[in-house]
């Protein structure tokens, strides 16, 4: 699997929503990415990619593509 | 000066001193009484209908009853911008309290509640232990005071493991597990007041039972009432809760769903801070007037934190006293105070709206 692939893959675990439905997406735009599903979020992040995220990185964690901007300083860069 | 989230986030959350605190807390508090009157049409309508003097001082702000919150849907943003409405968890047959909350206050919400746990427990993530069982998310629009604050803890923790299983039963084989693995190091531990005390802590005494964690931070939140029925001081609380737990710094904490983020953390010395982002006064129920150090009155709650709602100055239905400001001996400036709980008939006194019979 590329980057990307887990990337998506870990928000349609952790948001149990379908990949087409990743892009663009903003927190609390659907409500299947509330702050419960965030937790599950982060959670699936991190065992794909096998980093632990800083406290203030999880709240910034906005949008799946200020995900992909996060997860730089983690050193995983999502072509 | 006005308070600047963003430069308050860069210091040290309890370093501002009696009198620029309150200096800078005057002015945002005002400019938020202005905001809030220019976009909630209740609220503007409200301090209309009272004789609002504008004094130098935040002390000279009206507050809103928090009972407000329960008969009235305030908010200071247009109603699409609402993305969660928080309710409080509120006892049986009482109206529960609705919260508006947006974008940025949510934000704001989080970023500050992570400043002050972070003042305690350093920013790295530790393992964690909520004393609770996993919430089955439900309606999730409308989720209560209960499950958010687990979910909003959780961002603290890592690995996390929940003590209780669907049945509120102690998984004792579980958490011994948990420990084999995680025990070496820090561990944080997250709960609710009661539930810690009913759950796990006299179960584990009924079981006979004790774990030792060796190094451990007990965060936790709720009323005290069910506890001083039973003649639980925090005292007692907390010899019993390390009794069966072991080597932990116990840390309450008072907060209201009507001021999520900015809360107030008990010390190492058993008192209750306020910190950069908040402060308590304490008013005389007669007469509202301010009470003097050491004098038992009725809380009134201010924070910076509130933009999507009206809810930036409060008054509690909790007593409590001012024990000190700026010379704790834990070194945090600020005042620290003492709470009593609720106070008896909280009903007959707040808005006249709200009369009921006992």
């Amino acid at each position: 699997m590329t980057n990307r692939e887990k990337y998506v893959q870990a928000f349609v675990e952790g948001l149990e929503i379908n990949a087409d439905q990743t892009e663009g997406l903003a927190y609390e735009a659907i409500p299947e990415w509330d702050s419960v599903g965030h937790m599950n979020l982060i959670g699936c992040l991190e065992e794909a990619f096998d980093i632990m995220m800083e406290t203030d990185d999880i709240i910034e964690l906005n949008s799946f593509e200020k995900g992909i901007e996060i997860l730089k300083k983690y050193g995983i860069t999502i072509a | 000066m006005e308070m600047d989230l963003d430069t308050l986030l860069e210091m040290d959350p309890y370093a501002l001193k009696k009198e620029e605190k309150e200096r800078a807390l005057s002015e945002t508090l005002k400019s938020l009484t202005i905001y809030h009157r220019k976009h909630c049409e209740y609220y503007d309508n409200l301090l209309s209908a009272l004789d609002v003097r504008d004094g130098g001082s935040y002390y000279d702000l009206p507050m809103l009853p928090v009972r407000l919150f329960k008969k009235y849907e305030l908010f200071s943003v247009p109603r699409e911008e609402i993305k969660k409405v928080m309710t409080s968890s509120g006892t049986s047959g009482q109206q529960v309290s609705k919260v508006f909350l947006d974008t940025r206050n949510i934000r704001s919400q989080s970023r500050v509640l992570t400043h002050l746990i972070s003042s305690f427990i350093g920013r790295e993530r530790l393992p964690m232990i909520v004393l609770d069982t996993k919430l089955v998310k439900k309606d999730r629009k409308m989720y209560s005071a209960r499950g958010a604050g687990i979910t909003g803890f959780s961002m603290y923790g890592r690995n996390i493991f929940y003590a209780l299983d669907e049945n509120m039963e102690l998984d004792e084989g579980g958490l011994r597990e948990y420990l084999a693995e995680h025990g070496n190091g820090r561990i944080l531990l997250f709960g609710y007041t009661y539930m810690i005390w009913q759950y796990v802590i006299r179960e584990m005494e009924k079981r006979g039972i004790a774990m030792d964690i060796r190094d451990g931070a007990l965060f936790h939140v709720g009323g005290w009432k069910k506890l001083k029925d039973q003649s639980v001081d925090s005292e007692t609380y907390n010899r019993r809760v390390r009794q069966r737990l072991g080597n932990l710094a116990i840390h309450n904490y008072y907060g209201m769903a009507e001021q999520l983020g900015s809360i107030y953390i008990e010390c190492e010395y058993g008192h209750m801070h306020c910190s950069n982002y908040s402060d308590v006064v304490i008013r005389n129920p007669k007469d509202f007037s301010v009470c003097r150090t050491r004098e038992k009155g009725l809380m009134e709650v201010v924070s910076i934190l509130p933009t999507s709602y009206p809810g930036h100055i409060l008054l509690t239905e909790d007593e409590g006293e001012i024990l000190g400001e700026d010379d704790c001996p834990c070194g945090r400036c600020g005042k620290y105070f003492k709470i009593y709980g609720r106070i008896k008939n909280a009903e007959v006194r707040g808005c006249s709206d709200t009369y009921e019979r006992p």
